[in-house]
């Protein structure tokens, strides 16, 4: 059975003005957008800045009021619930953020920080808290001597690993994990990277990995899906996405990834001005004459793009 | 062929470069004392040249930029060695002309376009406020420049976004508004400190396309800051890896990616996750570039980064010294240097979870 599904996920933002600032427009961040996502594996969500992936993240876990569709948690539509029941299953959902100098609370010390869901959730006396703060450090490859400790004093990779170890507090099922490289060094992004995928492997965790690096996403994850104002373009295996796009939107996105060996520059620019000429003249093929995006049509098992 | 190019390249290096920094030592004053962020750095940019400046935060490769541009302030700082920037010493002028020179023979694009903008200013008016200081244009040919500026970094509908604020533009475009203003009065040389850093891949391609057909038609020198090894690999004709605040290892791109050489250019490389080979772990450089303070000034400044490596093979005075044509590598540690088998980084991770 799949760990989560979405269903037609809509998130419209009014935009208010005129008088008695009347809704006079939406915007569509979100608009029609389905998944569904296997325990386990790593779903990355891929898009330029503006496209919607950051929102369909946070309406995961409940940031954002969902304007219309389905979130589906393990059997269980979390749309429907009301907020005191729809606490339950939030448990099992966390979240990595991007930004791991802005996300900890400076004047928090570590025991605080991760302490903080634990307290939310569980009823624990001090030392089982303290204990439980302890593992959780361990897991993340910190000391336990930094438990008192405050969020300036670590490195950015290491906060990034704090960042993880308060989101892993309450045993959950699935982590969304929002560009939680992208602040960060290469050194320190291998560092993260690495250390991502070993967690999961041990905890048998579900990932969403939202990213606009593509390098990173191909290394990470295990099925990707590209956003494109707020629709998927196309979804498949990492193979599938990057061996083969078939979206015009997909294949400009594949080219423009830096080709990290020199001696290909010439054949990667012109492979990119071709790509680009073929976005030029194909575009309208691709999107309705209101510049949306299609449903998505599968092309091969994995594989769907989005056709007219 | 290429072998003549890069002998032509030599030759031009040590003539007439168009900006030779020569032993450049730049030192912060932490409390009493200075310590050197970047630490006598030798580097030359010629004409129709892009070199790239390489390495992690803190490795000093913008307190370089900065430090050619006169940027930091006078009073904390303490700026030895020379900058020739066509035979004129930016070491030694005064600030008045320092200011003749920033933004009319060196442009400057930096990392983050909404910091580096005014918000209270049009697009247009700050275009023109580099034209003010330096040229003696009309107002009218003032604004047809500026127009004609927004439309060379590839911005449509010029008129309209001249009059627009920088709030009201998406974040490539403020970037190339940035360059806008970088170009507007064809500098010779242009700094770009982490140009594409904060933007999306494609328009990071079309911003590195723009600044590729400056160089080329400009004939300017650009010295790209980066830690991007894709974008080094595009862009770049000469790299210089920057670790604490010397350089490691220096040579033409292709000889660069073809064989490098020095442990960290070699462990950065393997460090990025590529979109090509599948592997499964990637490469962690241990530990993190030291403090200013704590910074080792003695022996080879990577070796704590490199435990499993034995004393004897770094050298007790490294320095950079000339391989092969044009391959510059401090240390001898680079010959003997080999990556570890596993990773002991999470060696110790519990796994009864």
């Amino acid at each position: 059975m799949s760990i989560l599904t979405i269903n037609n996920l809509k998130v419209h933002y009014p935009i208010r003005g005129g008088l008695f600032r009347r809704k006079i427009d939406v915007v569509r961040a979100v608009d029609g957008l389905s998944l569904e996502l296997q325990r386990g594996e790593t779903y990355g969500l891929v898009g330029e800045s503006g496209s919607g992936k950051s929102t369909t993240g946070r309406s995961i876990i409940g940031l954002e009021e969902i304007t219309e569709g389905e979130i589906t948690f393990e059997g269980q539509n979390l749309s429907e619930l009301r907020y005191r029941d729809r606490k339950e299953y939030y448990k099992d959902i966390q979240m990595v953020f991007q930004d791991p100098y802005s996300s900890l609370n400076p004047k928090k010390r570590v025991k605080d920080l991760i302490a903080e869901p634990i307290r939310n959730f569980e009823n624990r006396s001090k030392e089982e808290e303290l204990k439980r703060v302890q593992e959780l450090l361990e897991i993340v490859g910190l000391s336990p001597e930094v438990t008192y400790k405050y969020p300036h004093e670590f490195s950015g990779g290491q906060k990034q690993r704090l960042g993880v170890a308060r989101a892993l507090a309450l045993n959950p099922k699935l982590i969304i994990a929002d560009e939680p490289v992208s602040a960060l060094d290469v050194s320190v992004q291998a560092q993260v990277l690495n250390f991502m995928k070993k967690i999961q492997k041990d905890l048998n965790l579900t990932f969403i990995f939202i990213s606009h690096d593509l390098g990173v996403v191909r290394h990470m994850c295990d099925r990707i899906g590209i956003m494109y104002n707020g629709r998927f373009v196309e979804e498949g295996t990492a193979e599938d996405v990057y061996e083969n796009p078939q979206h015009i939107y997909t294949k400009r996105l594949v080219a423009a990834i830096p080709d990290i060996d020199p001696e290909n520059r010439k054949e990667q620019a012109a492979f990119r001005r071709q790509v680009k000429e073929e976005y030029k003249e194909t575009e309208h093929n691709y999107f309705d004459e209101n510049g949306s995006v299609f449903d998505l049509k599968p092309v091969t098992d994995t594989h769907y793009v989005a056709l007219p | 062929m290429k072998y003549q190019l890069e002998s032509k390249e030599v030759m031009s290096m040590t003539e007439n470069a168009l900006l030779s920094a020569t032993n450049v030592k730049t030192s912060f004053r932490i409390g009493d004392d200075y310590y050197a962020a970047v630490d006598g750095v030798t580097l030359t940019v010629n004409n129709n040249e892009v070199v790239a400046i390489v390495g992690e935060s803190g490795s000093g490769k913008s307190a370089l930029a900065f430090s050619i541009l006169g940027l930091h302030d006078r009073f904390k700082t303490n700026l030895e060695g020379e900058i020739y920037l066509n035979g004129t010493d930016l070491t030694s002028v005064s600030t008045g002309k320092l200011n003749q020179i920033r933004g009319k023979d060196i442009g400057m694009i930096f990392q983050d376009p909404l910091t580096a903008l005014n918000p209270l200013k049009t697009i247009g008016d700050q275009i023109v406020e580099t034209l003010n200081l330096h040229t003696k244009l009309t107002a009218k040919e003032k604004y047809e420049r500026s127009i004609h500026l927004l439309k060379e970094v590839g911005i449509p509908r010029a008129e309209n976004v001249h009059q627009q604020f920088p709030h009201e533009l998406s974040g490539g475009m403020r970037q190339r508004v940035v360059i806008a203003i970088a170009i507007a009065c064809d500098p010779a040389l242009l700094i770009a400190d982490e140009p594409t850093t904060a933007l999306d891949a494609t328009i990071q391609s079309q911003i590195l396309d723009l600044l590729n057909e400056l160089k080329e038609e400009k004939d300017a020198g650009i010295i790209l800051i980066t830690h991007d090894l894709g974008v080094v690999a595009e862009m770049a004709d000469r790299v210089a890896v920057m670790y604490a605040g010397q350089i490691v290892e220096l040579a033409d791109v292709f000889s660069l990616f073809r064989n490098p050489l020095h442990p960290y250019t070699r462990s950065l490389l393997s460090s990025v996750p590529s979109v090509k080979d599948e592997k499964e772990m990637l490469h962690v450089i241990e530990g993190v570039v030291p403090s200013l303070p704590k910074m080792p000034r003695q022996g080879c400044r990577f070796k704590d980064r490199i435990p499993w490596m034995e004393d004897n093979v770094h050298e007790e005075h490294p320095e950079l010294r000339e391989v092969e044509n044009g391959h510059y590598v401090r240390c001898t540690c680079y010959k003997h240097f080999y990556f570890p088998e596993e990773e002991e980084e999470l060696a110790h991770v519990d796994t009864n979870y």
